[in-house]
């Protein structure tokens, strides 16, 4: 790899532990985020997207959550290893996240200035004066009046919270923003919206992001690099236009044979056959190999590892991986 | 251009809400032809879901009349409307929320049969259950099942199921698939598609999804704040978007492809409250084209060309009053008429632009076993 990423996952596995067994949420999941880029993490319900965002930011529910191993690098440390304290540092400071549903995410009981202020009176030194002058500001940024700084989120529409809840996410001008299906909840026009805001504050501030979605639009719109993630493990990764043009693994094919594409007129879609697994009974070997229209023997018995197409791209499947030789060396 | 089957007629509901009126559907006019299926489209509170319910009396219209192969069914007495209502049913959102937890899947899919005393012995009816279920593609293991124990596309199959029950020639698909992922959607919406050519039904297909809409329907209805704004043959619509909502809708649609830049017109302006709305135009708020008739006179469905139809004072003749952004670009009104914002929403992007793919493309599997070897050493062993 010729440049250095700024977040690298390797081989993280995350299990939830309960009483009726053990989830198996994150598989040997490896992911990389590099300085200035988007990153589209991709996949269904329950394919493990959110929960890789929680253990970026160690915020994995323990217990029933647990890191069982893996590393997660952040400026030469492993964050699965750092404190608690240590990781408050790095909390809503460097690394910060908007979560999926703005209606829920906001406190009803206090006013959206307020909100803002709290993460910039935590994080920076500050005094309460300075703190609530860059938190109107930042109402600016995200396209608010700061006359409505003393409003509380009932007041604001679904598009405006968003809105809050970015410049909450934005204000103490993270190096990496976490943002987990930022739009699903909203409308088109407001999600054009909304989508053009970040585009352009990544741009102003730099800032690096993880985008967390299952709409392959959005991903072609704001992404430069994709990672496709199918029963808690990235099984592509790969950048955009290789992986929107010469998409590799089954299931990636599949997922583009499943949307209707308003450009093209297809009478029939060609969904991918079966459901998704089981999280606390996965198959064996390649996960996906129930489904898989290529399936073979292999693909049974051992977990695919990692085949490099290119610097750019990536995929586990046993299609692509090499001869026995090889993998004896 | 096959028979009428349902036609609405100024269908209007409002609903009582402490500020006054809200204008939930407000004379709303359109035909449903036989076998067709008409899209409904529109975002959150523009009214699409209230439409579908007034279509099937499942709420009473305030104004307007619904008929049905020729029959006004608005003012019928409910005994009478009892043998349409059979050939008219839902199926709902929210597979979650509209199965009865505790029922049986094969209780949900025999209670209309009970209702509406279809078969007079359990046998029959257990013999229709099964039935049904092979046509909507569940296992038989599953007849004695309860929803929860059951995954979102399985769960949406037991709703089909049971609006196929009564043999109706009409269904409404209230967002049948927007609570699913999109493999299982693609598996519901070809069965909708099956099931439409076998039984000759004829859908009212509510989304909020332009892509799975575009994808379904023979003509698409767009509606904003209660009001129909635009309806068109579907591919006409996508081609000659008329009115200024549809324009913006539209561009706003992130298309999954990397060859097309899609440029989003941006809206300005909040979404006027649909609680007593003035006699305007509701969408003159965020438009870009608003003149000054906009604001004193409510626009009227007119044909624009043959089968499309627009409801907007200056469709087709649309002047750039104020600054519009597309995609981050400010097209500044004065210079509107150089500029067609249609172009510049939407851009084919050049092929040349990126070599490096061109070279992935080339990259088959034989060959990527000299690109392990070079690069064994970064490899990534995960075992």
């Amino acid at each position: 790899m010729s440049r250095k990423p700024l977040l690298d996952i390797k081989n993280l596995n995350v299990h939830y532990i309960t009483h009726e067994g053990t989830t198996k949420a994150i598989n040997d999941l490896n992911l990389a985020l590099y300085p200035g880029e988007t990153l589209g993490l991709v996949g269904e319900t329950g394919a493990g997207k959110t929960t890789t965002a929680l253990s970026m930011m160690q915020l994995v529910p323990d217990p029933p959550g647990k890191i069982i191993s893996g590393e997660i690098l952040y400026h030469d440390q492993d964050l699965t290893k750092l404190s608690e304290h240590e990781l408050r540092k790095i909390r809503g400071n460097q690394i910060s996240m908007i979560f999926q549903d703005p209606m829920t995410s906001l406190n009803p009981i206090m006013t959206v200035g307020d909100q803002i202020r709290e993460g910039i009176l935590l994080h920076q030194k500050v005094d309460m004066a300075t703190a609530t002058k860059r938190a109107s500001d930042m109402l600016e940024v995200v396209g608010i009046p700061m006359e409505r700084y003393n409003e509380y989120p009932h007041q604001f529409s679904g598009g405006m919270k968003q809105r809050v809840v970015i410049a909450i996410a934005l204000s103490c001008n993270p190096e990496i923003l976490i943002a987990d299906e930022p739009t699903t909840a909203l409308d088109v026009t407001i999600q054009a919206q909304v989508l053009q805001l970040m585009e352009n504050l990544k741009k102003d501030f730099n800032t690096s992001m993880l985008m967390i979605t299952h709409d392959l639009g959005v991903v072609a719109n704001v992404c430069d690099h994709v990672a496709i993630m199918y029963a808690g493990t990235v099984i592509e990764h790969a950048e955009k236009h290789m992986l929107y043009r010469t998409p590799k693994h089954p299931y990636t094919q599949g997922l583009f044979g499943s949307i209707p594409n308003v450009e093209e007129n297809v009478d029939r879609l060609k969904p991918i056959m079966g459901l998704m697994p089981d999280p606390t009974n996965l198959p064996t070997g390649c996960t996906f190999h129930p489904r898989c229209p290529h399936a073979m023997d292999i693909c049974q018995v051992e977990f695919p590892r990692i085949t490099r197409l290119n610097d750019e791209h990536w995929v586990r499947c046993h299609l692509y991986s090499a001869d026995e030789e090889v993998s004896h060396e | 251009m096959s028979k009428v089957m349902l036609e609405a007629r100024g269908l209007t509901k409002y609903f009582d809400v402490p500020g006054g009126k809200l204008h939930a559907v407000d004379h709303v006019d359109f035909v449903i032809h036989e076998g067709e299926t008409l899209g409904l489209v529109g975002e959150s509170g523009c009214g699409k879901s209230t439409t579908g319910r007034l279509l099937l009396r499942l709420l009473e219209p305030t104004e307007g009349e619904v008929w049905f192969d020729g029959e006004n069914i608005t003012t019928m007495p409910l005994k009478d409307f009892r043998k349409y209502r059979s050939q008219m049913q839902i199926v709902f959102q929210d597979p979650y929320a509209s199965l009865n937890p505790r029922m049986s899947l094969s209780e949900i899919i025999e209670e209309p049969l009970i209702i509406n005393r279809i078969h007079n012995n359990a046998a029959d009816r257990a013999k229709r259950v099964r039935e049904l279920m092979d046509t909507v593609g569940l296992a038989q293991r599953l007849l004695n099942v309860y929803p929860h124990e059951l995954d979102g596309g399985r769960r949406q199959r037991i709703g089909i199921a049971r609006a196929l029950a009564l043999k109706p020639r009409f269904i409404v698909q209230d967002e049948p698939v927007s609570a699913l992922d999109v493999s299982i959607q693609a598996q519901i919406l070809n069965l909708m598609d099956d099931l439409q050519d076998e039984f000759k039904l004829t859908y009212l297909f509510i989304s909020h999804d332009l892509s799975v809409v575009k994808h379904v329907s023979d003509r698409i209805v767009v509606m904003y704040l209660g009001v129909i704004v635009e309806m068109a043959e579907s591919q006409d619509l996508f081609d000659r978007r008329e009115h200024p909502y549809t324009q913006a809708l539209l561009s706003a649609l992130p298309v999954p492809s990397v060859d097309i830049e899609t440029r989003p017109i941006l809206l300005k302006g909040e979404i006027s409250s649909p609680i007593n709305p003035p006699d305007a135009c509701r969408f003159a708020g965020r438009c870009p084209y608003k003149q000054e008739l906009c604001d004193r006179e409510e626009p009227k469905l007119r044909e624009i060309h043959p089968g499309h139809w627009v409801a907007c004072h200056f469709a087709g003749n649309l002047v750039q009053t104020e600054d519009i952004i597309v995609g981050g670009q400010v097209v500044a009104a004065e210079e509107g008429e150089d500029i067609d914002i249609q172009e510049l929403a939407r851009q084919e992007v050049a092929p040349e632009e990126d070599i490096l793919t061109e070279e992935a493309a080339e990259v088959e599997p034989e060959d990527i076993i000299e690109v392990e070897e070079a690069k064994s050493e970064e490899t990534i062993i995960t075992k």
